[in-house]
């Protein structure tokens, strides 16, 4: 039943951080208008671990992701990915860790109108430098891993939200990123499209791609294996969701006995 | 019932008026439905079960009004057990509501630990719900009941997001208090 119990939780919570954040911090304007969005925070992410953040909105979860996927510049403090300081980098290097460790998933999708799936999914193989036909054939296997290939020259809006998502996922997944960050990846999804989109995830998981998720949406969070919650920019509680104790599903849903 | 009555005498020695007064302010348009006579029954039980003391105020009338209420050992106990406590369903709204009114009043626990106990066990359900879910084949008749089930937890999730923003702000404010109000 639960694929999650059947692995040994040491599989995954043995293995070393892919990203690590110390005192990590985000602030905008200046003086008496100072706003930490981001507060000092440390935050670890390992290897094939699935790590969902929480919190109101204005809590910071937005800034803290666009600070770990060197999309905006910290203010203070240290971020590591595999080992390497990205705070330290410089333009070139960050515009290049960007297209080859980090894949990017977005709330509202950011799919090109006017390319079909498969060329959406082919772009950052060729920004990459990949040749046409090599971005081709890795196009076609992702969309085959996110069950839809039979949807490859279909344009975005020929498609339904959670299919759309999962072709921007493709791409997020393009040049094998060390770890996908995702930004309220079913903000704009209905109930089945969301389950739809946190199938794909668990597969991707099963997979040993490292994600982190962060999301208003507490069935996207139950998904994970570790949650943490952030308030006023500073993360406040971690949950750890995996290896814990089992509900009775029937006493859930009202059958007594 | 029983435990609301204990925690909000949990602050301070208090008349059954008082409980009353502070139980309607708590719980606003809800609390008029209110019998005034259920205090006293309460409060009559808890005597007789050991949990709260009572005390005649001297040189007043006999009225059961007169009567200052606290809580003994037990009744203390009982009120920290009360509070500790994580399920699902339930506690019903007016039940965690309470909880969290009484746990600041008197400074028993702090709310914001309270909601995010609760938090971590209904996320925990809501797991096992969505891992049942996804094991489902699409538009399974079956997934159609995990489905309710997930919304109605996801519902709750969602108040305890408001909670946990009204606490915040109001923890915020007495930290700020604090100082002033001490000597």
């Amino acid at each position: 039943m639960s694929q999650a119990a059947d692995r040994p939780p040491a599989a995954r919570t043995g293995r070393d951080p892919v990203m690590v954040s110390r005192r990590l911090s985000k602030w905008f304007g200046k003086g008496d208008g100072l706003v930490r969005a981001v507060d000092e925070v440390d935050f670890e992410v390992r290897a094939a671990e699935t790590v969902a953040v929480m919190g109101p909105s204005g809590c910071g979860k937005s800034t803290l992701l666009h600070l770990l996927g060197a999309l905006e510049r910290p203010s203070g403090g240290e971020l590591e990915l595999a080992g390497s300081r990205v705070d330290r980098m410089g333009e070139r290097a960050l515009a290049r860790l960007r297209r080859t460790a980090i894949g990017f998933v977005f709330q509202a999708f950011h799919l090109v109108d006017e390319l079909t799936a498969q060329e959406n999914v082919e772009l950052p193989a060729l920004l990459a430098g990949a040749s046409p036909r090599a971005a081709r054939q890795r196009a076609a296997e992702l969309l085959d891993r996110v069950g839809l290939a039979d949807r490859a020259t279909f344009l975005p809006a020929a498609l339904s939200g959670g299919q759309r998502q999962r072709v921007a996922i493709a791409r997020a997944l393009s040049n094998d990123p060390l770890v996908v960050l995702a930004d309220e990846p079913t903000g704009n999804l209905d109930s089945a499209a969301t389950l739809e989109v946190l199938r794909l995830f668990d597969r991707l998981r099963a997979g040993g791609q490292t994600l982190v998720i962060v999301t208003h949406d507490s069935r996207v969070a139950a998904t994970a294996d570790r949650l943490v919650s952030m308030r006023d920019g500073a993360l406040v509680d971690e949950t750890r969701l995996s290896g814990g104790t089992r509900g009775n599903l029937g006493a859930l849903a009202g059958l007594e006995g | 019932m029983q435990e609301v009555v204990l925690a909000m005498l949990a602050k301070e020695p208090s008349h059954g008026y008082e409980l009353r007064a502070r139980l309607r302010e708590a719980l606003g348009p809800i609390g008029e439905a209110m019998n005034a006579g259920q205090i006293y029954v309460t409060l009559g039980r808890l005597e007789k079960a050991g949990l709260v003391a009572s005390e005649r105020e001297p040189g007043l009338s006999d009225r059961p009004d007169r009567k200052v209420y606290e809580l003994t050992p037990a009744g203390q106990q009982r009120v920290a057990d009360w509070l500790a406590e994580v399920a699902w369903p339930g506690p019903a709204p007016a039940e965690f509501h309470l909880k969290l009114v009484a746990a600041a009043a008197g400074r028993l626990a702090d709310p914001l630990a309270i909601v995010d106990a609760q938090r971590r066990e209904l996320l925990r359900l809501l797991r096992d719900t969505q891992r049942a879910a996804l094991a489902e084949p699409t538009r399974s008749t079956a997934g159609l009941l995990l489905e309710g089930v997930a919304l109605r937890l996801q519902a709750d999730l969602r108040w305890l997001e408001a909670c946990e923003q009204h606490w915040a702000a109001r923890t915020g404010e007495q930290d700020r208090e604090a100082p002033r109000s001490e000597p």
